[in-house]
């Protein structure tokens, strides 16, 4: 039932993020589990905390490259695999300018498809997995398991060359299928505490002064704090929210009314009414 | 060794089987895991645990299954020694009497007491006089305010053990039958839609378009279909103000919840106080009413009825008539039974946990709507049932 896992090729490819990612060590080890087992990573967590990007990093950190595959609610487990353009062959067949007896001319690979056909070996995002029909994820089952399938109309099998290493993220807007997740090597990214929120920021915004971040950290927790926001805050607002404040020259922050930018870090209507309401004076100024 | 381990999280209802087992055993092999119990807590972490929801159970386990382990370390035993070799002369406060009583604990026997202590200690302490915790009086652990010296535990700086990490259950509030955030209700909620296709022929159907392209003789022959669309029409009733005050806050999350759930095709809420007399209200502040027939006639069975509200009233509401001309002369009761008439697809949800569903007036309306309590668990029981209702 399990698949060779046999050669320990990439033992020595051991995760250590980026210069521009920064992991925990409970990440760096299910990225190490997922490569060596080679089993599909399931990423989840809040928005903004950086699953997308993990890709990225481990495709950087392993030296290897990246194919993204972005799951929207119409994708289709097959159109991962391949495409058989039935209507652009119908239509050539009309007019007679291409030889339209080669079927393989009117297969496209899809990602998936892609990785395994590589002769190197790739890191395959599947993008928001739970963006897709509920059995998206059952139909992929076989596939990633034995990264192998079948090209009906020409009978052919493709079969992964190099086992790409396979990250899947999920929003959790659907609960996966148990036997999808029985698969995966599941790592839930949590939201960073203030010191590593800390070098988060020095990585993306290294010119700011100290007591400028001690300070914006301070009002972005205690936004985070504040219960009776819809929606919080998360890490990539706090970036965008720095670079604003940068970029218009601000040197220093607290929380009240009068805070620049309130837009960049409150995105709902009612979140920024609360925000008057608690914070005292009117509507604040949308940035 | 990892198996007994397996069990106890079975035992905690944390789904691992054969499959986790096998994958475990292939990460050791390849010495994911360092060789250490901090790497094991990562791997075993990243290859058993499959939702966020289990992490709590997941931390349990682990502190309450490796907690002997722990203590009989090599580690351990060299940071107790170096702590109980810096222990401090006794604070000047003492009375004679206690330092007597410190004095009956040499270095030997504080550390034979506490090894033995931290294998028959099962879960995280805080508070008391004999456990390894904190803020108590036992001669061992944290911020406690015991009379004398004894061996302070875990507040070395940098890394935490994999126990105490564990011991932290950082993942509580992920737990699936805890009280729920509006992220979380509107995944519930989503599992309510149903879809159709319905309207403009706007969409390709692509393979009937080849067959009829085919039929055709190869003339193209373009086939369209009204695309899939959701058909789920919600009706959700709060009950608001007195004895539901209290969960005035989760109300209105499952209120935005819904609001925000884009995927229902139509979504109606109303209002009431206590009991569902002859109407319903369109504002929280009781205004704009609507009477029970005029819901009926704009609305049919295919509705789903949510309703929201702890159940909970004087007997008399239930079974009197208000007066009001709209009530047709019918208790209270009468007008619940006929919502749940007109609506098949229906359930209550129970701010209040069940422990507290004794009292007469929810034992009754218990048994005219299916009732469940308002957490992740009980919404998507609610929302099963109302799915499978036809």
């Amino acid at each position: 039932m399990k698949p060779a896992w046999g050669l320990v090729t990439l033992r020595a490819m051991r995760f250590k993020g980026t210069e521009s990612y920064l992991t925990s060590e409970s990440l760096r080890s299910a990225v190490d589990c997922a490569v060596a087992l080679q089993r599909p990573l399931l990423v989840k967590g809040e928005p903004g905390t950086g699953k997308t990007l993990l890709a990225e990093a481990i495709a950087a950190a392993l030296g290897l490259k990246l194919l993204t595959w972005n799951v929207k609610s119409t994708t289709k487990a097959q159109d991962g695999l391949y495409v058989y353009d039935a209507v652009q062959r119908l239509h050539d067949s009309r007019f007679n300018d291409k030889d339209v007896r080669d079927i393989r001319a009117y297969i496209r690979m899809g990602p998936l498809g892609e990785s395994f056909a590589a002769t190197e070996r790739r890191v395959l995002l599947i993008d928001e997995i739970d963006k897709a029909d509920l059995e998206f994820p059952n139909d992929l089952l076989h596939e990633i398991d034995r990264m192998r399938f079948r090209v009906i109309e020409t009978d052919e099998e493709v079969v992964a060359k190099q086992r790409p290493v396979v990250v899947i993220t999920s929003n959790n807007e659907k609960d996966l299928p148990d036997a999808f997740l029985r698969r995966c090597v599941f790592h839930f990214i949590e939201f960073p505490e203030r010191d590593l929120m800390q070098r988060i920021v020095h990585v993306h915004h290294p010119e700011l002064a100290d007591h400028m971040v001690d300070q914006a950290l301070g009002v972005f927790y205690e936004l985070r704090a504040f219960s009776r926001l819809r929606k919080r805050p998360s890490t990539s607002e706090l970036i965008d929210w720095l670079a604003a404040l940068k970029s218009a020259g601000i040197s220093s922050v607290k929380l009240d009314d009068q805070l620049p930018f309130i837009g960049a870090l409150l995105k709902r209507e009612q979140d920024l009414m609360a925000f008057a309401d608690q914070f005292g004076g009117k509507m604040p100024k949308r940035a | 060794m990892f198996i007994p381990f397996l069990y106890e999280l079975r035992s905690r209802k944390v789904p691992v089987g054969a499959t986790e087992a096998v994958a475990l055993g292939q990460a050791l092999v390849q010495g994911l895991h360092d060789s250490s119990l901090e790497g094991f807590y990562f791997v075993s972490r990243a290859l058993l645990v499959h939702d966020e929801k289990h992490l709590d159970a997941f931390d349990q386990a682990f502190a309450k299954h490796f907690q002997g382990i722990e203590s009989s370390s090599m580690e351990i035993t060299q940071q107790l020694l170096e702590w109980v070799r810096d222990a401090k002369q006794p604070d000047r406060r003492l009375t004679p009497e206690e330092k007597a009583l410190l004095e009956q604990l040499d270095l030997e026997t504080l550390q034979k007491l506490f090894e033995q202590r931290m294998r028959e200690q099962k879960e995280r302490h805080d508070r008391g006089n004999t456990w390894i915790g904190t803020a108590g009086t036992s001669p061992f652990g944290n911020t406690g305010k015991a009379a004398r010296e004894g061996v302070k535990v875990g507040d070395a700086a940098g890394m935490k053990s994999a126990v105490q990490k564990a011991g932290e259950r950082a993942y509580k509030e992920y737990r699936d039958d805890l009280v729920l955030d509006v992220r979380q209700m509107q995944l519930a909620l989503r599992k309510l839609r149903a879809f159709a296709r319905e309207g403009a022929h706007d969409e390709l159907d692509l393979d009937k378009t080849i067959s009829e392209t085919a039929r055709n003789l190869g003339e193209l022959e373009v086939v369209t279909r009204p695309p899939r669309k959701s058909n789920t029409r919600v009706i959700l009733l709060m009950d608001v103000g007195g004895s539901m005050d209290p969960f005035a806050h989760l109300v209105s999350r499952l209120f935005t919840a819904a609001k925000k759930a884009t995927h229902f095709r139509e979504l109606r809420t109303y209002y009431f106080h206590n009991c569902v007399y002859g109407r319903l209200y369109k504002q929280a502040n009781f205004r704009e009413p609507i009477t029970l027939p005029q819901l009926f006639a704009e609305t049919d069975r295919r509705y789903k009825l949510v309703v929201v509200g702890d159940a909970l009233m004087a007997p008399w509401e239930l079974m009197s008539v208000s007066g009001w001309s709209d009530d047709e002369g019918l208790e209270g009761l009468v007008h619940l039974m006929r919502l749940r008439e007109h609506f098949p697809a229906s359930a209550w949800l129970n701010p209040e946990p069940p422990s507290s569903w004794w009292q007469t007036t929810v034992d009754v309306i218990r048994k005219v709507f299916p009732m469940y309590p308002l957490t992740l668990e009980g919404l998507g029981d609610a929302v099963g049932s109302i799915t499978k209702a036809r």
